[in-house]
């Protein structure tokens, strides 16, 4: 799998390189600025972007920008955005377009090997992965709201490991149920949304819409 | 005999200047004075909207080229204080309005009339002194070289002689050489003064600089002092959080490296521990990071930067921006913080469940609003959460204004006068 990687701390991205390499993924470039993203994006067409937000030269929201751009583009080009810092307002801009295919970590996150590269995969296979952190601060507020009180406390663990990104599969193992439990519960959430039945992964990243919508 | 020569010389140019420019002070300044009292009156009736702007320009101009002699020719700083147009004053009428409206309320408009009166008079007639000194004197000698005898019949007072033969002709062309003497003298320093009397009219007025000065070196010790506590917190935050945490992750890698052969099971718990001291560590220097500048602040500027902030309340919350370009940093900064601590207010003491933030900027002011339904009654005071914000709006020049009656709804507003780019 062909990966375009951005981020400016040279320190980062040696470490980023190497362990996506250790994952066998080919880095087909690993660029520093925005200016050579969005040229890497459109001559290398990579299978996934792996994007630090805060980019030179602006240094300011420029590796997002060039992320969106190049999925105006290329509609469903898989992006996983890392950020020192993660907020509602920049998921909302990733998912607003309801393709799928973007990821929005804190950069922590690379600090779990396997946690990482999983959602790498995850979103270079069009689905979303989301950070905990995103999801739990929209849930403890949330919580009171409607629809979203309606869920059942068990929904709304689903809902939270499902916005994350997860598979229903995932989510079982997580949760110690059966995949069937799970199903159940997130056809219920999707009712109690009022998201029509569809494509069940675009559902998914609807789910986590609705949500941030409510923001 | 080369100084004296020299002397004359300099005597003879501040003359010339002071005619050239009593012509100036009478016609310019006399003219100028009736128009704009004219037009002042007439704005009453609609006229005076088109015709004062233009005016006062005229008039601003005028002044200034009398600033820029006095600095030129006597060396006397007169400053310039009128207040500039904010650039987004409309066009057509209501720009006219506006401009008007501006014109009236700053104080150098009627000073620069005050000016203009006392120009045509007592600057007039310093003036005058000022060349008629080195002419007169001229009169004297031609009359004692033989214009007497014209006057023979009907004696002509020259200052205070009465010229009727030579004798008296001589005495006349005496008093002219003293005369002469006196303005050689006296007209560099009469130009001088002419130039002190405009600089007296025309400089604002040394309460209105005081005030101003007072009240600059207040909100400048307040600025130092809230930086200085603030220094102190980060560097406490720093000490007590990350920098402990870092101290302790180095200790359990020490002792994860003698523990790896002999007993591998507790190092690696070891490890887990010291991966989520690490992870600990980040998130409390992001949170000190938020609070010195936030991430969103610096990559999108205050409107999103509010957003995102009222993403994360508890409370309910719309945000509506209006801003056509960014301000400058600090500005921005201490903006976004007035904010910050206005909603925390919100949620912590007014018991709403629902706030509005507007934010926007217009005629040079940026204005922000933030009002909630909660239980009002709330009020700038010692020790309140609002006065903290006023101190920190001041280093700005912005203000605070509270309505917060009884039973709400509570309305804080704040204004800081800054430009966009």
């Amino acid at each position: 799998m062909r990966v375009v990687l951005a981020e400016d701390l040279f320190l980062l991205r040696d470490g980023l390189v190497r362990m996506l390499e250790a994952y066998d993924f080919e880095i087909a470039a690993a660029v520093e600025s925005g200016p050579e993203l969005t040229k890497a994006l459109a001559e290398l067409k990579p299978d996934v972007a792996v994007v630090d937000v805060r980019l030179p030269p602006s240094h300011t929201d420029e590796g997002l920008q060039c992320a969106l751009t190049a999925r105006r583009d290329r509609p469903g080009l898989p992006v996983l955005v890392l950020s020192q810092h993660v907020e509602q307002l920049y998921a909302r801009e990733l998912l607003a377009d309801g393709n799928g295919g973007i990821g929005y970590l804190l950069k922590d996150r690379v600090f779990d090997a396997d946690q990482f590269i999983d959602a790498v995969r995850r979103v270079a296979a069009g689905g979303t992965a989301m950070d905990p952190q995103v999801i739990s601060q929209l849930l403890s507020r949330r919580s009171v709201d409607e629809p979203m009180g309606a869920l059942t406390p068990r929904e709304r663990e689903v809902m939270e490991l499902m916005a994350q990104g997860r598979s229903n599969g995932a989510i079982a193992a997580q949760m110690v149920v059966t995949e069937r439990a799970v199903a159940k519960h997130t056809s219920n959430i999707f009712s109690k949304l009022g998201l029509p039945v569809s494509d069940d992964d675009n559902r998914r990243v609807l789910a986590v819409l609705a949500y941030l919508d409510r923001g | 005999m080369r100084s004296a020569e020299s002397r004359v010389r300099t005597a003879l140019r501040s003359g010339g200047r002071a005619f050239v420019l009593s012509f100036e002070a009478l016609a310019g300044s006399a003219v100028l004075f009736i128009l704009s009292l004219l037009s002042f009156t007439l704005i009453l009736l609609g006229v005076g909207l088109v015709t004062t702007p233009w005016l006062t320009q005229a008039v601003r101009k005028h002044a200034n080229r009398r600033r820029l002699l006095a600095a030129q020719w006597s060396d006397i700083r007169v400053p310039v204080p009128y207040r500039p147009f904010p650039k987004d004053v409309r066009d057509g009428f209501t720009g006219q309005v506006e401009r008007t409206t501006l014109i009236m309320k700053d104080p150098a408009t009627w000073r620069d009339l005050r000016w203009l009166l006392l120009d045509m008079t007592a600057g007039f007639v310093l003036l005058v002194f000022c060349w008629a000194l080195l002419v007169y004197p001229v009169e004297g000698l031609v009359l004692a070289a033989g214009l007497w005898r014209v006057f023979e019949d009907d004696t002509y007072w020259y200052a205070f002689v009465p010229v009727d033969s030579q004798l008296t002709g001589l005495a006349a062309a005496a008093l002219g050489v003293v005369l002469f003497h006196v303005g050689v003298r006296a007209s560099r320093p009469l130009l001088r003064l002419h130039f002190v009397l405009a600089r007296s009219a025309l400089a604002p007025a040394p309460e209105e600089l005081a005030q101003r000065i007072d009240r600059l070196t207040e909100t400048r010790h307040e600025a130092v002092d809230t930086a200085a506590s603030e220094l102190r917190r980060i560097e406490r935050d720093l000490h007590d959080g990350a920098q402990a945490r870092l101290v302790a992750m180095g200790m359990n890698l020490g002792t994860i490296e003698a523990l790896i052969e002999k007993d591998p099971a507790q190092a690696k718990k070891l490890l887990a521990m010291t991966r989520t001291s690490s992870a600990e560590a980040l998130t409390e220097l992001r949170d000190l990071v938020r609070g010195i500048h936030p991430p969103v602040l610096a990559e999108r500027g205050l409107g999103d930067a509010v957003k995102a902030l009222a993403l994360r309340l508890p409370i309910t919350s719309e945000v509506t921006v209006e801003l056509p370009g960014r301000a400058e940093a600090p500005v921005e900064s201490a903006a976004y913080f007035a904010v910050s601590e206005s909603l925390t207010n919100v949620v912590k003491h007014a018991g709403a469940d629902r706030m509005w933030v507007d934010v926007h900027h217009a005629e040079g002011m940026l204005r922000i609003s933030v009002t909630d339904n909660g239980k009002g009654g709330a009020t700038i005071g010692a020790g309140s959460g609002l006065s903290g914000i006023e101190r920190r709006l001041g280093t700005f020049d912005g203000v605070l204004a509270v309505s917060s009656p009884a039973g709400g709804p509570t309305m804080v507003t704040m204004e800081i006068p800054c430009a966009l780019s």
